[in-house]
């Protein structure tokens, strides 16, 4: 035989996707509830609680209504691009989930698990390159629709997706120089027997954080729908389920960079004040994927939080705060770290 | 200029130093202020489970008042007519019968008797009116409706439940009709 499949290792695998993508699914879905629930108690509301007990049921309600929305292609737009917009907003948005590590390995039927899908040697330059053709979905879609604001939208999209996407990039180098490591996984191992890495790059994630916010296109950053100026951005033209892909697309965004920096700059599922060694594999595995659901969740409610307390950014102070402070903050950051990692190499000791 | 009142503040033109500058200061500032509104109180009722306290003079719909056997007070005089002001009450009278003493107090009755609940201003003023005790506000308001003719309370709309026949709903809609009366 020469191309002996493992078999055991695609189903392993195969459950293994089926899991992420219903998992990230599910949860944005419910993110779009608890984002309407925090908005709604941050300004002394109630929020939804008609569908089912305190209204859990919410999200359905609201799918079920995107779907059954009459579906507008309007006939001005160029109709295989305008399908294609939302669809690759939500692939990409999807795509991220491959090479996060959710969680350690766990033993079943005499096999090692790994609660990751692809441990890609470059993983966290696979996200990167994935998170930024989110934006064709965005820019796609804003061009398909021939309408102005689309369009202007689309625009803003794009050029605030490339300004943060290069702070981004190097507060990111920084954090790869403490690390060493590009893989996903190995960060979070070594952040599991060592201190966690945002105690070595504090400016870094200060950086990271505000980019990834500009990255989701979330409050402060959401230019690209400001609903006042351009009354709804991109998806102006969108109905029915297309709208619901983009602003799902949206969520699903929210969810993976939250688990990029939880695992980037948190420890990923690590636990911390414990060693994970001691005790029974398959039950730290799981209390691992929970800890990392709860550092997801910090995170989520501080995308929401931070979206209902501060307001949207002029343009021009986008630009701004992007070329101008970000990058120069950023490069100085990662001077500093080079600096300081080359020190240590040499034999100093801090 | 005199400022009008004496809570003008002048505007703060001094130069921003490095720290109000980044602004993260100021951004952790206003999200304190958002979270700790987590903690106040929510002043939404859940309005059909609960709806807020009236108060005991409150005046709602009217309600046609009964005696205690069950025998319709109203004896059709026309004074609350008289007394509304919106001239929203009309009515008409009709002699009572022998053999129907149980339905009607007294050998006047209203055959007819509607309010326009969209002329009504609820003032109250056809029960101070009456001199039987015949009709009062209660402490329901008129409910939404789709059409107008829907606002013009018949009488079956108006009359209180037979306090024998149907005790406990004669109960409910008396509410606290009792209590108001000790009020006053």
């Amino acid at each position: 035989m020469l191309l002996a499949i493992d078999m055991a290792l695609v189903i392993e695998k195969l459950v293994l996707i089926v899991i992420v993508v219903m998992a990230s699914l599910v949860i944005a879905m419910y993110t779009t509830f608890a984002e309407r629930k925090v908005a709604a108690v941050l300004q002394d509301r109630r929020g939804p609680n008609r569908a089912g007990p305190f209204g859990i049921l919410q999200p359905l309600a609201d799918g079920l209504k995107l779907f059954f929305k009459e579906e507008i292609i309007p006939n001005f737009s160029s109709k295989a691009l305008f399908i294609l917009g939302p669809s690759l907003a939500m692939l990409t948005a999807i795509m991220t989930g491959a090479v996060i590590p959710w969680g350690d390995k766990v033993h079943f039927f005499n096999r090692d698990i790994s609660l990751q899908i692809a441990d890609v040697n470059m993983g966290i330059l696979y996200v990167f390159a994935v998170v930024s053709m989110g934006v064709y979905g965005i820019m796609i879609g804003g061009w398909a629709s021939n309408n102005k604001y689309s369009l202007m939208g689309a625009l803003r999209a794009a050029s605030q997706i490339i300004s943060y996407e290069l702070a981004m990039g190097i507060s990111l180098i920084a954090l790869l120089m403490v690390t060493g490591t590009l893989s996903l996984k190995e960060m979070v191992v070594a952040q599991q027997q060592g201190l966690w890495n945002i105690a070595y790059q504090p400016l870094g994630f200060l950086i990271f954080l505000i980019c990834a916010f500009a990255e989701c296109n979330r409050t402060p950053f959401d230019l690209a729908e400001a609903e006042n100026e351009l009354v709804g951005g991109y998806h102006v033209e969108y109905s029915s389920m297309k709208l619901g892909f983009y602003l799902f697309a949206e969520y699903v965004n929210m969810f993976i960079s939250s688990v990029v920096m939880a695992t980037l700059f948190f420890g990923g599922f690590d636990i911390p004040f414990l060693n994970e060694a001691n005790y029974d594999q398959n039950w730290m595995a799981l209390f691992g994927v929970l800890m990392l659901m709860a550092k997801v969740v910090g995170f989520i409610f501080l995308f929401m939080w931070v979206r209902w307390t501060i307001p949207r950014f002029r343009y021009d102070q986008l630009m701004n705060l992007g070329w101008k402070v970000l990058i120069p903050l950023a490069l100085f950051n990662m001077l500093l770290t080079g600096a300081l990692v080359l020190l240590k190499h040499n034999g100093w000791h801090f | 200029m005199n400022a009008l009142t004496n809570r003008a503040k002048p505007v703060d033109r001094r130069k921003m130093n490095f720290l109000e500058r980044i602004y993260l200061v100021a951004i952790f500032k206003g999200m304190m202020i958002t979270f700790s509104h987590i903690f106040k109180k929510k002043p939404t009722i859940n309005y059909p489970e609960k709806t807020r306290p009236f108060s005991p003079v409150f005046r709602g719909l009217h309600i046609l008042n009964r005696d205690e056997e069950g025998r319709e007070n109203c004896t059709a005089c026309g004074l609350c007519a008289v007394a509304c002001p919106a001239e929203a009450i009309t009515m008409e009278a009709a002699e009572r019968q022998p053999g129907e003493e149980d339905l009607y107090r007294e050998e006047k009755y209203a055959a007819r008797y509607e309010i326009n609940m969209l002329r009504c201003i609820f003032c109250g003023l056809c029960e101070e009116a009456c001199p039987k005790d015949a009709i009062y506000l209660s402490e329901t308001f008129a409910p939404s409706d789709y059409q107008r003719k829907q606002f013009i309370y018949k009488k079956e709309d108006l009359l209180i439940p037979h306090p024998l026949k149907q005790p406990e709903e004669y109960k409910k809609a008396l509410g606290n009709k009792v209590k108001r009366e000790k009020a006053n």
